[in-house]
C-alpha cells in the first residue's frame, strides 16, 4: 500500500564540507506521507544541513535521497516542488505581499486571474486577507512569517520545509504561531518537515521528532515516546528536563518486569531499580535518568527504603504552574543535585535546608550508558 | 582640514629661517627648463646675493597670480611668464612695472625682451619637427609640406587651441610670414585658416603638454608635429633622429615678472639683473637651447650650441614673431571659434 | 494610580518646552557641521552664481560714461557727451588694474577693444598732448582722431551694455546666446556656438562612461561578493589600484597601451585580428576607455556594498519557489542591488561630468569636456565671469538630471 511507503527516504546520506569533518553522517531517515516531522537538535548537530540537502541547496557527499522511490539527490531545488520557509522569512523586498505570494505561481506560468484567486486564498488561509497591496517592510515579524508561509504553500508543494521559522518571534507570538502551524498542517494534509533547536516547539507540533546530535540521528519517534522512553542519555537530557544520577549496574533483577536493572549509586546509599534502556551489561557504568515530575518527595523517612535516597533541599523555585526543588543527594559521592517538580498545592513542599527522601519509581528511572 | 595647519606650520618654519637668509620665491615651468634655470641663474644668484632661492613650478596659470594680488598676499617674488600673459597681466595690474635703471637700461637687452612689466628671460620657438628615419628621401621643409599628407604620409601633431595652429595654417596657405597677423585679423583670413585646419583635421592629433609631441614622434604615433624646440633638442641629445625645421617657426620670449605687491621687490630685481648677465645667459643656452635676451651673450656661446638656438640669424630668416598683442585682442574670439570648430 | 491633576494647556506647554529643548540640543550638535557646510559649500556656490552675472568693473571704472550712455538708444548717433565723459573717466582712473579689467571685459564683446582702451588710457596718462588730447578740457573729436576704432558704435554698445553691474551676458554666452544691440536675445552664429555642443558632449561622454562602468563593474562586483573575505580584499586592492597612481601616470600608461604602435594594437595585429592599427587614443575611444578605468572603483564599491547586504536566503527562496538560478538571479537578486546601481551610476556620472585632465591628455580637440573650458577660462584666460557662467550651466544641467534621476529612481526602486 502506497500510503505506508515513505514519501522521502534518506539512504546512507553523509555530508562533509571540508572533506574531514562530517556535518551529517550515515543518515537513514524516512519521512512519512502527510506527517509533521521535526528535526530537533542543538546547533551544529546536522539538522539544518539535512534540511538543506532535502531542499536541494546542498548535495550529499555520499548516499541518496529518494522521493517516492525516485532518487532526487542531484535534482536542482527549483525542480523539487518543495515549499521552503526560512528563519529570516526571505521575502522579496522589492515586491508587495501579493506579488511575493504570487511568485511561485508566476514562474510556473499560472494565468493572472488564477494567480489572483490562489493568492487571495493563500492569504486568507494565513489570515492576511486584504493585505496583498502592502509592502513587506510595513508588516510585523509575525505577519511577514505568515506571508512566507502563504508563499510556500500557495503552489501546493509536495512538501513544506521550515528552517527555524519562528526563531525570530517573541515567545507569545511563537506559541500562537505553533498552534496555527499545527492547525494548518491538519487542514492541508501536506507533509511538513520542521527544523528547530527548541524542544518544546518540537513537542508541541510534531507527529514525530528526529533528534540530531553530532551529525547523527539519535532517535526518531513519536513525541510521547521520545519523552517517556528516550533512547539515549542525550535524548533524555535534550528533550524535556531530566534528573540524572550516575552509578554502576549492580545486578539484573529477576523478580521485576523483564529489563529491570539495579543501579548502585555509591556510598552507603541503597540501590535503585530502573529500566534497562540500552541493554547494559552488569558491572558497567550507567546513569539513571528520570523526569523531575516522576520523583516522589517524602518529608519523613519511609519504612520501606526501596528506591529511595535521602536528600537535602538546596532551594525552592516558584514557577507559577509548579514548584521546583533542587535537592542534594546526601550520602552519595559529590552529592549530585536532583531536580524535582511538584504541584503548587503539594503537601510535602519543603523549605530550603529541610531533609527529604526522594523515591524514584522503577518504571520511570531509565538507565543509560 | 590638514592644509591650513600644514601651511601655517610652514609659515612658522619660513619665518624662523627668513631671518637667517633672505628667501626669494621664483616660479618657473619646471622640467628640464627649470633645472637649467637653477644651474645657470639661481645658483650664481645665491652665491653673489647670499639669498636662498625657492623654486616653485606652475603651468602658466595666471589665475594664481591674480588671486594673490587681489588678496594682497603675494608669496611669489619672480614669475616666468609667457608674452600674452605678461601683456594682459600688465594691463590688469598683476605685475610691477620694471625699473630699467636698476638693470643697466633697456639698451642692454634685445628690443623684444623689453616690456613695461617684464624682462626677457630667454627666447624659444615652436618649430616643425619630424623623425628623419621616416623620410629617407628628405623631410618636409615648409608648412605646406606639413599639410601635404600624400607626399609625407602619417599623422600630424599640433598644439590644441587656436594659437599657433592658425598661424601655421596661413603659412601653409601661402601667406608670407610678415603678413600672417594682418591676414588673420580679417574675417576672411580667419576663415582661410580654419578651412585649412578642416582639410587636415582627419590627420591631426592635438597635443596639450609640451612633452607629448616629442613622445609621439619617438613612438611613431605622428609623422610630423609642431613642438617646442627645447623639447626636440633634449630628445635629439638622447640620440633620437629628430630634425627641426626653422622656416616658418614661431618664436617668442618668456619674461621675468614681479607680481604686484611682492615684499621682496628689490631682491627680485637683483635676481633679474643676475639672470641678464651674459655669462649666465650663455650657460643657460648651453643647457637649454633657448636664445639669450642680451646680445652680448651670443659671443660667449659656442658654434655647435648656436646652431640649435632659435635666436641664431640663420634660424630666424623665415621665422615669425608670435604676436602677443594680436592674441590679446583676438584671442577670446578665435579660441572660442576654435572650440566651436572642434565641436562641429 | 491617578496622575497629579494638571490642566491640559499646562501639559501641552510642558510637552512643547521639552520638544524645544531637544531641538535646540540637536541644533547645537549639528551647528559646527552647518557652519562648515556653509563655508565650504554654500558660500563658494553662492559666489559662483554671483560671479556669473555680477561684474561691476565697467560701472565702477567708467561711471560718467555709463551715465552719459544711459539715455542713448544705441541707434541714434552717439552723443558727444559720452565721448567727453569717457576721456574724463580714463583720466580719473589712475589704477591700471581697473582699466585692464574693463579692457578685458569689452574685448570679449568686441575683439580689439583691449588694445583700444589700454592704448587710449596710456596715451592720456603719459603724453596726452602728443596724442591730441587735452586733459583739462577734453574734446569729443579727440578720441576718433587718436584711434579710428572709436568711431565703431559696437565699442560704445559694448560699454553701454556692460555698464550694468548685473548682466546676463556670460550666462547667455555659456548657452550660445547673446544680446543684440537692442538688448534682444539671439543665438550666436553657428561658427561661434560651441558650448551647447560641448555640454551635450560632456553629458554624452559621462553617460557612456557610466554605462560602461556599470557593464564592467556589475559582474566584477558580483564576483568579488562571492569570494571569501581574504581573496575579496585582494580583488578590491586590484580594483582600487587606479587610485594609487596620479592622473598623469595613468594617462601615460594608457598612451603606452593604446597608441598606434602600442601594446594593444601590436597584439591585435600579431593575432591577425586587424591589419592596420586602430585609432584608440587621442579620440573619443581613448577618453572613454581611460575614464572608465579611473571611475570603475566608484561603481564597484557601492555595488559591492549593496550586493553584500543581499541576504543569501533570497536566492535560495527564489530557487525553492521554482525559479531556475538565472531567473532567480534576474528577478530576485538583481532588484536588491538597485540602490547600489543607483548610487554607483549617480557617483560615476557626476564625477565624470567634472573630468577634464584625462580628456585633455587622451582626447582629441573635439573631446574636451565642459569643465576643461571652465578651467581654461579660470586659469588661462582669467575670465572668471565666463568660467563661473559655464560652471553654473554645468551645475544646472547636473541638478536637472539629478531631479529626473530621483524621479525615475523612486519609481523603479519603490514602484516595482
Amino acid at each position: 500500500m502506497t500510503d505506508t511507503a515513505p514519501l522521502v527516504r534518506f539512504v546512507g546520506v553523509g555530508k562533509t564540507f571540508d572533506g574531514r569533518a562530517w556535518a551529517v553522517r550515515a543518515l537513514d531517515l524516512d519521512i512519512r506521507r502527510g506527517e509533521f516531522l521535526t528535526l530537533l537538535g542543538p546547533s551544529g548537530s546536522g539538522k539544518s544541513t539535512t534540511l538543506a540537502m532535502l531542499a536541494g541547496f546542498e548535495t550529499p557527499s555520499v548516499g541518496d535521497i529518494l522521493l517516492d522511490g525516485v532518487p532526487i539527490t542531484r535534482t536542482p531545488p527549483h525542480r523539487r516542488d518543495f515549499g521552503v520557509v526560512f528563519q529570516n522569512y526571505a521575502l522579496f523586498p522589492h515586491l508587495d505581499v501579493a506579488a511575493n505570494v504570487a511568485y511561485p505561481l508566476d514562474v510556473r506560468g499560472v494565468a493572472r486571474d488564477a494567480q489572483r484567486r490562489q493568492v487571495d486564498a493563500a492569504l486568507a488561509m494565513v489570515q492576511l486577507d486584504g493585505l496583498g497591496a502592502r509592502r513587506v517592510q510595513q508588516l510585523s515579524g509575525g505577519q511577514q512569517q505568515r506571508v512566507a508561509l502563504a508563499r510556500a504553500l500557495v503552489f501546493s508543494p509536495r512538501m513544506v520545509l521550515m528552517d527555524e521559522p519562528l526563531g525570530a518571534l517573541d515567545k507569545q507570538l511563537r506559541e500562537h504561531m505553533q498552534i496555527e502551524l499545527k492547525a494548518l498542517h491538519r487542514q492541508l494534509g501536506v507533509t511538513f518537515v520542521y527544523v528547530t533547536h527548541d524542544q518544546s516547539e518540537a513537542l508541541t507540533m510534531s507527529d514525530r521528532v528526529a533528534v540530531f546530535d553530532a551529525g547523527r540521528v539519535q532517535q526518531v519517534d513519536r513525541v510521547d515516546r521520545l519523552y517517556e522512553a528516550p533512547a539515549s542519555r542525550f535524548v533524555a537530557g535534550f528533550v524535556g528536563d531530566s534528573t540524572q544520577i550516575p552509578g554502576t549496574v549492580a545486578a539484573r533483577e529477576t523478580t521485576d518486569p523483564p529489563g529491570t536493572l539495579r543501579l548502585a549509586v555509591g556510598g552507603a546509599a541503597p540501590t535503585l531499580r530502573g529500566v534497562d534502556a540500552e541493554a547494559l551489561p552488569v558491572g558497567s557504568a550507567a546513569v539513571g535518568c528520570i523526569r523531575p515530575e516522576r520523583i516522589e518527595v517524602l518529608t519523613a523517612a519511609p519504612a520501606d527504603a526501596t528506591d529511595t535516597l535521602a536528600a537535602r533541599v538546596v532551594d525552592r523555585v516558584y514557577f507559577g504552574d509548579h514548584l521546583r526543588l533542587r535537592c542534594a543527594l546526601v550520602g552519595l559521592p559529590d552529592a549530585p543535585v536532583a531536580t524535582v517538580k511538584r504541584p503548587l498545592d503539594h503537601a510535602a513542599v519543603a523549605n530550603a535546608g529541610a531533609s527529604v527522601w526522594l523515591r524514584f519509581p522503577p518504571a520511570h528511572l531509565r538507565l543509560h550508558a | 582640514m590638514i592644509r591650513p595647519v600644514v601651511s601655517s606650520l610652514l609659515l612658522i618654519a619660513c619665518a624662523a629661517t627668513a631671518h637667517a637668509a633672505p628667501e626669494l620665491v621664483i616660479v618657473n615651468f619646471g622640467g628640464a627648463n627649470g633645472a637649467a634655470q637653477r644651474k645657470a641663474f639661481y645658483e650664481p644668484f645665491e652665491r653673489t646675493s647670499g639669498a636662498k632661492v625657492v623654486a616653485v613650478e606652475y603651468n602658466g596659470e595666471q589665475a594664481r597670480v591674480k588671486a594673490m594680488v587681489e588678496a594682497r598676499k603675494v608669496t611669489w617674488d619672480v614669475v616666468e611668464v609667457e608674452s600674452p600673459d605678461l601683456s594682459r597681466g600688465c594691463d590688469e595690474g598683476l605685475y610691477e612695472r620694471v625699473d630699467w635703471s636698476k638693470l643697466g637700461g633697456k639698451a642692454a637687452y634685445l628690443p623684444a625682451a623689453v616690456h613695461d612689466c617684464g624682462v626677457g628671460a630667454f627666447m624659444w620657438s615652436t618649430v616643425m619637427a619630424y623623425d628623419t628615419s621616416r623620410f629617407p628621401g628628405g623631410g618636409p621643409k615648409t608648412w605646406a609640406d606639413f599639410w601635404d599628407v600624400k607626399r609625407f604620409p602619417g599623422k600630424r601633431g599640433l598644439r590644441k587651441g587656436a594659437r599657433y595652429a592658425l598661424e601655421f595654417a596661413l603659412l601653409a596657405d601661402g601667406v608670407k610670414p610678415a603678413d600672417v597677423y594682418k591676414v588673420l585679423a580679417t574675417r576672411d583670413g580667419a576663415d582661410r585658416a580654419f578651412r585649412r585646419l578642416t582639410e587636415l583635421a582627419p590627420h591631426l592629433q592635438w597635443w596639450e603638454a609640451g612633452a607629448q609631441p616629442v613622445q609621439w614622434l619617438v613612438a611613431n604615433d605622428v609623422a610630423i608635429t609642431s613642438a617646442y624646440n627645447g623639447r626636440i633638442d633634449a630628445a635629439r641629445r638622447e640620440g633620437r633622429p629628430l630634425a627641426v625645421v626653422w622656416a616658418g617657426s614661431l618664436y617668442d620670449f618668456d619674461y621675468w615678472a614681479v607680481p604686484k605687491g611682492s615684499p621682496n621687490r628689490d631682491l627680485a630685481l637683483r635676481y633679474i639683473a643676475t639672470a641678464g648677465v651674459p655669462d649666465h645667459q650663455a650657460a643657460f643656452a648651453r643647457l637649454m637651447p633657448y636664445g639669450p635676451t642680451v646680445p652680448q651673450a651670443v659671443a660667449r656661446i659656442d658654434a655647435e650650441t648656436l646652431k640649435h638656438l632659435p635666436s641664431t640669424p640663420a634660424n630666424m630668416t623665415d621665422a615669425l614673431k608670435f604676436d602677443a598683442r594680436f592674441w590679446a585682442d583676438q584671442g577670446e574670439v578665435l579660441e572660442k571659434r576654435f572650440a566651436a570648430w572642434a565641436a562641429r | 494610580m491617578t496622575p497629579p491633576a494638571v490642566d491640559a494647556p499646562t501639559l501641552a506647554r510642558a510637552v512643547r518646552r521639552e520638544r524645544r529643548r531637544r531641538t535646540a540640543g540637536g541644533l547645537l550638535l549639528v551647528a559646527p557641521l552647518l557652519v562648515f557646510l556653509g563655508l565650504t559649500l554654500l558660500l563658494p556656490i553662492g559666489t559662483l552664481l554671483a560671479r556669473a552675472v555680477h561684474d561691476p568693473q565697467v560701472a565702477t571704472a567708467l561711471p560718467a560714461t555709463a551715465q552719459a550712455l544711459d539715455a542713448w538708444d544705441r541707434v541714434a548717433p552717439l552723443p558727444d557727451a559720452a565721448r567727453v565723459a569717457l576721456q574724463r573717466d580714463l583720466l580719473a582712473a589712475t589704477d591700471d588694474a581697473r582699466i585692464g579689467g574693463v579692457a578685458r571685459r569689452l574685448n570679449g564683446d568686441v575683439p580689439g577693444a583691449r588694445s583700444l582702451v589700454m592704448g587710449t588710457w596710456r596715451a592720456l596718462h603719459h603724453d596726452p598732448a602728443a596724442a591730441g588730447f587735452d586733459p583739462t578740457a577734453p574734446r569729443a573729436a579727440a578720441l576718433e582722431a587718436f584711434d579710428a576704432r572709436w568711431a565703431d558704435p559696437a565699442v560704445w554698445i559694448a560699454i553701454a551694455r556692460n555698464a550694468a553691474a548685473f548682466n546676463p551676458d556670460d550666462l547667455l554666452a555659456a548657452v550660445d546666446l547673446r544680446r543684440d544691440a537692442q538688448g534682444g536675445i539671439a543665438r550666436v552664429p553657428a561658427d561661434e556656438s560651441a558650448f551647447g555642443r560641448i555640454l551635450a558632449r560632456t553629458l554624452g561622454v559621462s553617460a557612456a562612461v557610466t554605462a560602461l562602468c556599470l557593464l564592467l563593474g556589475y559582474p566584477l562586483a558580483w564576483w568579488i561578493s562571492t569570494l571569501p573575505p581574504q581573496r575579496a580584499a585582494l580583488a578590491m586592492i586590484a580594483v582600487l589600484l587606479p587610485f594609487w597612481t596620479s592622473v598623469l601616470v595613468r594617462a601615460a600608461a594608457w598612451v603606452v597601451l593604446l597608441q598606434r604602435e602600442g601594446l594593444v594594437n601590436q597584439a591585435l595585429i600579431a593575432a591577425g585580428v586587424i591589419a592596420e592599427p586602430l585609432a584608440l587614443i587621442f579620440n573619443r575611444t581613448g577618453v572613454v576607455i581611460s575614464m572608465t578605468h579611473v571611475l570603475l572603483p566608484f561603481m564597484v564599491l557601492p555595488l559591492l556594498a549593496a550586493m553584500r547586504a543581499v541576504p543569501p536566503t533570497l536566492m535560495r527562496a527564489a530557487v525553492s519557489l521554482g525559479s531556475p538560478p538565472l531567473q532567480a538571479f534576474v528577478r530576485v537578486w538583481m532588484p536588491q542591488t538597485r540602490a547600489g546601481v543607483a548610487a554607483g551610476v549617480l557617483l560615476v556620472f557626476i564625477l565624470a561630468l567634472g573630468y577634464y585632465v584625462t580628456p585633455a591628455l587622451l582626447g582629441g580637440a573635439d573631446d574636451q569636456m565642459l569643465s576643461y573650458y571652465v578651467a581654461r577660462y579660470a586659469n588661462v584666460e582669467i575670465d572668471w565671469g565666463m568660467a563661473c557662467a559655464l560652471a553654473v550651466v554645468l551645475l544646472a544641467a547636473t541638478l536637472v538630471l539629478y531631479t529626473l534621476y530621483r524621479r525615475v529612481a523612486r519609481d523603479t526602486v519603490l514602484g516595482a
